[in-house]
């Protein structure tokens, strides 16, 4: 059923500052609402809980994408057309604009925000795992100041996360790494463009001297939230390329994976696809 | 019982003119461009996003305008369907729609070719797998999208010749 109009209010804060104290005057109140390619689906649906919006479109303080010598940051509105288009994101952080250009159409990602696709915390959200192999770091504001957190701490369970009320995420930053590493990414999803993921999967590695010095590797789609494969990563480092003990950490990963049935795709599925992505990233890093 | 909201007035352009009507902050532009502006060219298909059939441009970019609060309306540049044709001269992809078969039920249409303008404002000669790529958020359950690929390869090889 179609959503009773008159009972959502919406209301544009002249600036960050005003944004925020109207967040802090009546906490958990007022929603932000950027791109809206998430909650006016809910609000057409009619199950779209919260009747109070902060329109933050506009506000300048959480826009751009800025260069420094150590971080990318990219302002919480970045748009994922911002992030595809960016010279700097698309040499050294591809797996984050491969996530951008396979998340929905133009039209979605001409509207929707890298800060609207972490605080909507979809476990089969295809921007998270790759944020999470680049060792993101998430920043927060509110009335008291900032804060950042390792991005791969924010989110804590099912559409749970580590974000007061009264706080807004201001931005991503991405640390820049000099040394080459191998990149890897992979959405399966029903059809190649507009679907959203069965399972997604991020992996990033260091070679040196024949040997995977260090690893990083995230999956969506297959646990209440994001998730970070520490068991798999654990047991490839070190490991030679050419006798890497890909069973060992495949069955790593298996256990630290908790997939679901539901209307994408089947527990049984995903786990197949896990360890099938698995083997393609590390065949990936002999090449 | 929560005191209701109150409808707001919205200034914007539309197709080049101004344009100010009254809506519920999170009615859907959709809607207020049929019902309010009755600018019926844009339509609604699936109304989650999916389908692209309403899709319109917002100072200049391609959006769902399902998916587009009335609120954030406010001071933009919108660009519909009926924005197109310069008296009774077609745009050269509403012409190549026609003259190709692009168009058959027409639903999906003025979102087909509001993507189409998009993406050859951007990619002025696109190759096949950009016109699909640009394309591939408007979905077509009559043509099979080969009719449509070509009506944008058509209205481009006439733009061309034209300059």
């Amino acid at each position: 059923m179609r959503a009773f109009l008159p009972a959502y209010e919406m209301e544009t804060p002249r600036d960050l500052a005003a944004a925020l104290d109207c967040l802090a005057s009546a906490p958990g109140v007022w929603q932000a609402f950027a791109g809206g390619t998430d909650l006016m689906v809910l609000l057409e649906a009619g199950k779209l809980p919260q009747k109070k919006f902060l329109n933050i479109w506009n506000l300048e303080e959480l826009r751009g994408i800025f260069v420094s010598a150590e971080y990318v940051t990219l302002g919480a509105l970045t748009t994922y057309a911002e992030v595809q288009r960016h010279e700097i994101l698309a040499r050294e952080f591809p797996l984050l604009c491969r996530a951008a250009a396979e998340t929905g159409s133009v039209a979605t990602q001409n509207r929707g925000t890298l800060g609207g696709n972490i605080a909507n915390a979809s476990p089969a959200a295809d921007s998270p795992p790759a944020l999470i192999v680049y060792d993101a770091e998430i920043e927060m504001v509110s009335m008291s100041g900032a804060r950042f957190l390792p991005y791969a701490s924010f989110h804590t369970g099912y559409k749970q996360m580590n974000l007061q009320a009264g706080e807004l995420i201001r931005a991503i930053r991405l640390p820049r790494v000099r040394a080459g590493r191998k990149q890897y990414f992979r959405k399966v999803g029903t059809r190649r463009a507009q679907a959203i993921s069965k399972i997604c999967f991020a992996g990033v590695a260091r070679v040196e001297a024949a040997r995977i010095a260090d690893v990083r590797i995230a999956l969506g789609s297959v646990s209440p939230a994001v998730l970070r494969a520490v068991r798999a990563e654990e047991l490839l480092r070190g490991q030679r390329l050419g006798s890497v003990d890909l069973r060992g950490a495949q069955d790593a990963l298996g256990a630290e994976i908790a997939p679901i049935d539901d209307m994408r795709s089947t527990a049984r599925y995903r786990r197949s696809v896990a360890r099938n992505l698995l083997a393609e990233f590390v065949e990936t890093l002999v090449g | 019982m929560p005191e209701p909201a109150r409808k707001i007035r919205v200034s914007c352009v539309v197709n080049g003119a101004a344009a100010s009507f009254e809506a519920y902050p999170m009615a859907r532009l959709l809607d207020v461009l049929r019902e309010e502006l009755k600018l019926t060219g844009t339509k609604e298909g699936c109304g989650e996003g999916e389908c692209g059939a309403c899709s319109i441009e917002l100072d200049g970019q391609l959006v769902n305008s399902c998916l587009v609060p009335a609120l954030q309306a406010e001071g933009t540049r919108i660009r519909t369907i009926e924005g197109l044709a310069i008296g009774d001269n077609l745009h050269a992809l509403q012409q190549a729609f026609i003259t190709h078969g692009g168009a058959q039920c027409g639903i999906c249409t003025p979102g087909m070719i509001l993507a189409a303008v998009n993406l050859l404002a951007q990619h002025p000669q696109p190759d096949g797998a950009q016109i699909r790529e640009g394309l591939s958020g408007n979905l077509c359950r009559c043509t099979g999208y080969m009719k449509i690929f070509e009506s944008v390869v058509a209205a481009v090889r006439q733009t061309e010749s034209r300059a």
